[in-house]
C-alpha cells in the first residue's frame, strides 16, 4: 500500500507515483510526462515530496513504494513548482501572460518578440497551452527572470508543421512521441546547455529529415512551440473551436479524430486520446488531409449532360431524370441490366441502402464496391 | 483482421507480407515499430521492393513479383522438415494436413529460390523465426490479394498460420489490412453481388424469404450478380445498360483504363454521385452532388471489425445530400419509400437483419469498442476470430502449388511492372489532391527504378520516361531508388494524367476476381 494526499492505494509492482495517483483521481500536474513512453522526469513539474526524502521526486519516473508517504501538493512542492514555472516562462518568448502585466514591466526583448513577424499575433496555443495553464493555476507571473533569446529561427518552410524554437520548453515530449510512439524517428535532443535544441536528423529542416509529418509531436508539445502550420496565423482562439469526434475517411484502420471547425470550416485535427485503435495517433493524411471537405471545387448542384456539355439542374429535374431512364431500361431490358456501384467511402447505413435499392427496388444483386480495386 | 490491432504488439513474430504498412497503414505501422523495437517482436518482411518498413525488420525475403505462394509454401516445408509445427493443434483443430504435407515436399528451399530468387539461407532463417516464435502475426495486404492468385496466397499464408498454430490466439492471426476507410463496412453490408449483409447468401432460399419479409417485397432476384470486374465487360457486350456509381473512381483505379473507358462509353446511362468532378463523373449522363464523411451521421467499419460512429460537422456545400438522403428520394420516387428518422434508426434495421451486427446499436457505441461478430445486446462483441473452433468446424489445409501471374516479363517487355500507393496521396487522389500541402509533398506520378536498371537503360534522376505495356503507355519522371528490385519498376497509381492503370493487365483471379495489379511486363524508354 501506498499514502498519497492521506489515502491509501494499492498498486502494482512498476507503477509509478503518478501512475498511482492519477489512477485514483488525485491530479498532479505534468508537461513531459507522456503514456505509453519511458518517462523523462525533464520538465520537474510533477514533483511531490515523499517522507523521509530529502529532495523531492519526479512522480512520473519514481516507482511507488510499499509504506511511502507522498504529498502531492504541499507548501514545499507547490513553491518547487512556482519556480520551475517561472523558469519555464522566462525560457523564450511566452507572451501570453506578459500581456497582461503593466506596459512599463515588459522587458525590451519581449517587445522585440511580439515584433518578429509570427509572433504579431497572439500564442497560437492560447487557451490549449499547459504551462500557461499551470502558470494561472499556480499564480505564476513572467518577470522575474530574464528570458533568454532563441538562438534558433523560426521554421515554416514545410507545408504542415511550424516550429518555433523561442516558446520550446524542451521537455522532450515531442521527441519521445516521435520515437517511442509513432517510432518514426526523426527528431532528438541535440546540443547542451544554452544551445539545446530539439533537432531533426542532424539538425536539418524537418522536410529534408526522416520526418513523415504524422504530427505526433505537435499533438504532445504542450506549449505553442509545435503547432499545425495552418494556424499559426489564424485569428481565432483555440477555445472558441467547436470540437466534433468521427472516424478518419481514408484508410482502414479508422483512426478516431476530431474535426475542430470554425465557422463551418476545419481549421484542425487532433487525435482522440482516450480510444483505440490509434489512442491519439493519426498519419500525415488524417491529421493534414482535411482541405478536400470545404474546398472549392466541391460539387454544388447536380448536373445532366445534354448533347455533350453538363448545365446544372435542380434536384427534382436530375432525380426525375434519373427515375425515368432507370425505369425504362428495367422495363425493356429487365433488372440485370443495371448495376450499381456502391462505395467504401459511404457509411454502413448508406451502403445498407444501396444494397437494399438495388435488391428491393431495382430488382438486381448487380451490386459491388471497390474492394476488389 | 482475425485479431484486433492492440494484439500486434503481444506478438512474438510478426510476419509483414504484400503490405507497404508505413505508407498505407501508417498508424498501424507504428504497432509493429514498437513491438520490434520495444518488445523485442522479431520481424520478417516479404516483398519485392524494400518497403520503408524494411528498415525495421530483422530480415527482408525479396521475392520476384507473383511468386508468394512458392515462397510460403517453401516455409512451410522447412517448418515440416525441422518438426517446427505446432502438432497438436494440427491435431485437434484442422483437416488435410497429410495432403498439405505431401503437396510441400517438392519446395525445397533451393527449388524455391529457383522461382522466387530468395537465398535458400534467407528462407530457412524466416521459416525458422516463423515457426519457433510463440505467438505470431501474418499482416497482409493488396500485394497479396491483387494478383491472378490472389485466394492462392491468401489460401497459403492461413496454410502458414494455421499449421503452427497462430489462428485463434491473441498476438496471432492472418490479418487482411484494408485499404479504405469502410471497405469492411460495405463488404459487411452486402454490396457485393451474392450476400446480404452479413454475408448471408442471396443463393439461400430461407435467407431471401426474411428478407422478403423484412423488406415487405414479393421477390428478390435468386441468382448472384456480377462483381465489378465482370461488369465491365458485361457493358462491353451491352448487357449491362446503366450504371449508378456512389463514390467510386474506376476511371482512375481500375486496371487496363483504356479498356475501361470503351466500356463505360458504351453504356446507356450512367450516374456518378460524388463530390468531386471525377474523371468517371466526366463521362456521366448525371451527376449527383453527394457530402463528405465530415457532413453526416453513421458508422464505419475499420479493418479489425470494429463499428465506429461518424459524426456530422459541417454542412454539405451549396445543394450537396448525404448519399444515404439521395438513394432513399430515388427510391421514393421508384415506388418504394425508405422511412428512416435518421441513420441510427437505419443501424437498428441492419441490427434486426444482420446476426453477426445483432447486438450493436448507437447507444453501446457511445461506450464501448465493438468488433463484430456481436450477437446480442449484452455480448460484448468478438475482438479475435476462431478462438475455439472455426466457424466451419476444423481448419482445412489447403494445399497449393504455385502458379506463374499472368503476364511475365519477355523479350518485348522485359520488366516487371507493380503498382501501389504513397503516404502523402489516396487512391485515386480525388481528396489528397485539394491539399497543397500533400501536394507540395507528393507532387507527380514517378517510375521507381532500380540503380542498375537506371544505368541499364542510361536513364539519369528526374528523366522523363516513357513506360510500355501491351495495353498502353504513359510518361513520368525517373526516381532511381534502392527500394526497387532490379527488374521491376514501380508506378503509384494516384496520378490521373500518368495514370499506371493505363498499364496494368485486367486478368482476375477466378475466385475473388480481383485484378491482377500487381504484376505485368512493361518496357522502359527516355521520353
Ligand atoms: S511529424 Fe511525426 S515524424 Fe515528424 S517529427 Fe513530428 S512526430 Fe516525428
Ligand atoms: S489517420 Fe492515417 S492511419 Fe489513421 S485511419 Fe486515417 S489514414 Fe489511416
Amino acid at each position: 500500500m501506498i499514502t498519497i494526499d492521506g489515502q491509501t492505494f494499492s498498486f502494482e509492482p512498476g507503477e509509478t507515483i503518478l501512475d498511482v495517483a492519477s489512477r485514483n483521481g488525485i491530479f498532479i500536474p505534468t508537461l513531459c510526462y507522456l503514456k505509453g513512453a519511458t518517462p523523462t522526469g525533464a520538465c520537474r513539474i510533477c514533483l511531490v515530496e515523499v517522507d523521509g526524502a530529502r529532495n523531492l521526486v519526479a512522480s512520473c519516473a519514481t516507482p511507488a513504494g510499499i509504506d511511502m508517504v507522498v504529498s502531492t501538493d504541499s507548501p514545499r512542492v507547490v513553491k518547487a513548482r512556482r519556480l520551475n514555472l517561472e523558469l519555464l516562462l522566462s525560457s523564450g518568448y511566452h507572451n501570453c501572460l506578459v500581456q497582461d502585466m503593466e506596459p512599463d514591466a515588459w522587458t525590451d526583448l519581449q517587445l522585440k518578440g511580439l515584433d518578429r513577424d509570427e509572433h504579431k499575433d497572439i500564442c497560437p496555443a492560447y487557451g490549449e497551452c499547459r504551462l500557461q495553464a499551470f502558470a494561472v493555476k499556480y499564480g505564476v507571473k513572467t518577470g522575474r527572470f530574464e528570458p533568454k533569446e532563441t538562438p534558433y529561427v523560426f521554421e515554416n518552410v514545410n507545408p504542415f508543421i511550424a516550429r518555433d524554437f523561442s516558446r520550446c520548453i524542451l521537455c522532450g515530449r515531442c521527441v519521445q512521441a516521435c520515437n517511442e510512439i509513432q517510432v518514426n524517428n526523426a527528431i532528438s535532443q541535440g546540443y547542451r546547455g544554452s544551445r539545446s535544441k530539439i533537432v531533426a536528423s542532424g539538425d536539418r529542416a524537418l522536410k529534408d529529415s526522416d520526418c513523415v509529418f504524422c504530427g505526433e509531436c505537435i499533438q504532445a508539445c504542450p506549449v505553442g512551440a509545435l503547432v499545425p502550420a495552418d494556424v499559426v496565423f489564424k485569428g481565432h482562439l483555440r477555445t472558441d473551436e467547436k470540437k466534433v469526434r468521427t472516424t478518419c475517411g481514408y484508410c482502414g484502420v479508422g483512426c478516431q479524430l476530431n474535426l475542430h471547425i470554425y465557422e463551418d470550416k476545419v481549421v484542425r485535427v487532433t487525435g482522440v486520446e482516450q480510444s483505440g485503435p490509434n489512442y491519439g495517433s493519426l498519419c500525415v493524411k488524417g491529421r493534414f488531409g482535411y482541405d478536400f471537405m470545404t474546398h472549392p471545387d466541391r460539387l454544388k448542384t447536380p448536373r445532366i449532360k445534354r448533347n455533350g456539355e453538363f448545365s446544372e439542374a435542380t434536384w427534382d429535374e436530375a432525380l426525375d431524370f434519373v427515375t425515368d431512364r432507370l425505369r425504362r431500361i428495367k422495363e425493356t431490358s429487365g433488372p440485370d441490366s443495371i448495376m450499381i456501384l456502391s462505395s467504401a467511402r459511404i457509411t454502413n447505413e448508406e451502403n445498407y441502402l444501396a444494397q437494399k435499392f438495388s435488391r428491393a427496388v431495382i430488382g438486381t444483386n448487380n451490386i459491388d464496391h471497390c474492394a476488389r480495386l | 483482421m482475425t485479431n484486433p490491432i492492440k494484439d500486434i504488439e503481444k506478438s512474438d513474430a510478426i510476419l509483414i507480407i504484400g503490405s507497404n504498412t508505413t505508407e498505407n497503414h501508417p498508424v498501424l505501422s507504428s504497432y509493429v515499430k514498437r513491438a520490434k523495437t520495444f518488445k523485442g517482436t522479431k520481424l520478417l518482411v516479404i516483398d519485392p521492393r524494400r518497403v520503408p518498413i524494411v528498415r525495421h525488420a530483422d530480415l527482408w525475403l525479396r521475392l520476384k513479383p507473383g511468386t508468394d505462394v512458392a515462397c510460403i509454401n517453401g516455409m512451410m516445408h522447412v517448418i515440416l522438415d525441422e518438426r517446427l509445427y505446432d502438432e497438436e493443434y494440427v491435431r485437434s483443430r484442422t483437416t488435410g494436413f497429410d495432403m498439405l504435407k505431401k503437396v510441400m515436399e517438392r519446395y525445397t528451399p533451393e527449388y524455391v529460390e529457383g522461382i522466387t530468387g530468395i537465398p535458400k539461407e534467407q528462407l530457412v532463417e524466416a521459416a525458422r523465426i516463423y515457426g519457433k516464435a510463440g505467438a505470431a502475426s501474418i499482416l497482409y495486404a493488396m500485394g497479396i490479394t491483387q494478383h491472378t492468385t490472389g485466394t492462392d496466397n491468401v489460401k497459403s499464408l492461413a496454410n502458414l498460420a494455421m499449421l503452427c498454430g497462430n489462428v485463434g490466439i491473441e498476438g496471432g492471426g492472418v490479418n487482411p489490412l484494408r485499404g479504405q476507410n469502410n471497405v469492411q463496412g460495405a463488404c459487411d453490408m452486402g454490396a457485393l453481388p451474392n450476400v446480404y449483409t452479413g454475408y448471408q447468401k442471396v443463393t439461400d432460399d430461407s435467407v431471401r424469404a426474411h428478407m422478403e419479409r423484412a423488406w415487405g417485397v414479393d421477390k428478390l432476384p435468386k441468382d448472384a450478380g456480377l462483381p465489378v470486374t465482370d461488369m465491365m465487360q458485361k457493358a462491353l457486350e451491352g448487357e449491362v445498360k446503366a450504371l449508378y456509381v456512389i463514390g467510386e473512381n474506376p476511371m482512375v483505379s481500375d486496371p487496363d483504363l483504356t479498356h475501361a473507358k470503351k466500356c463505360l462509353e458504351n453504356l446507356d446511362f450512367l450516374i456518378v454521385q460524388d463530390i468531386f468532378m471525377t474523371e468517371t463523373a466526366q463521362m456521366a449522363d448525371v451527376v449527383l452532388p453527394s457530402a463528405s464523411f465530415a457532413e453526416k451521421d453513421g458508422t464505419f467499419t475499420n479493418t479489425e471489425r470494429k463499428v465506429q460512429r461518424v459524426r456530422k460537422a459541417l454542412h454539405p456545400p451549396g445543394e450537396a445530400k448525404e448519399d444515404g438522403e439521395i438513394i432513399r428520394e430515388l427510391s421514393e420516387r421508384m415506388g418504394y419509400p425508405m422511412k428512416y428518422d435518421n441513420a441510427e434508426s437505419i443501424m437498428r434495421e441492419i441490427s434486426e437483419v444482420t446476426p453477426s451486427y445483432c447486438g450493436i446499436n448507437y447507444d453501446r457505441l457511445e461506450r464501448e469498442e465493438i468488433h463484430w461478430p456481436c450477437t446480442g445486446t449484452d455480448h460484448p462483441g468478438t475482438p479475435c476470430l476462431h478462438m475455439d473452433r472455426f466457424t466451419c468446424g476444423l481448419g482445412v489445409f489447403h494445399a497449393i502449388e504455385y502458379a506463374p501471374p499472368a503476364e511475365v516479363p519477355d523479350e518485348e517487355y522485359p520488366l516487371y511492372l507493380t503498382t501501389g500507393r504513397v503516404l502523402y496521396q489516396f487512391h485515386t487522389r480525388s481528396m489528397t489532391m485539394k491539399s497543397d500541402g500533400l501536394n507540395v509533398l507528393a507532387p507527380e506520378c514517378f517510375v521507381e527504378i532500380s540503380v542498375q536498371d537506371a544505368e541499364q537503360y542510361q536513364i539519369n534522376e528526374g528523366d522523363a520516361i516513357k513506360v510500355v505495356s501491351r495495353r498502353g503507355e504513359i510518361e513520368a519522371r525517373a526516381k532511381i531508388s534502392n527500394q526497387a528490385f532490379t527488374g521491376t519498376v514501380f508506378i503509384p497509381f494516384h496520378y490521373a494524367d500518368a495514370a499506371a492503370n493505363t498499364l496494368t493487365h485486367a486478368a482476375l483471379d477466378p475466385v475473388s476476381r480481383i485484378p491482377e495489379y500487381k504484376v505485368c511486363a512493361v518496357k522502359i524508354e527516355r521520353a
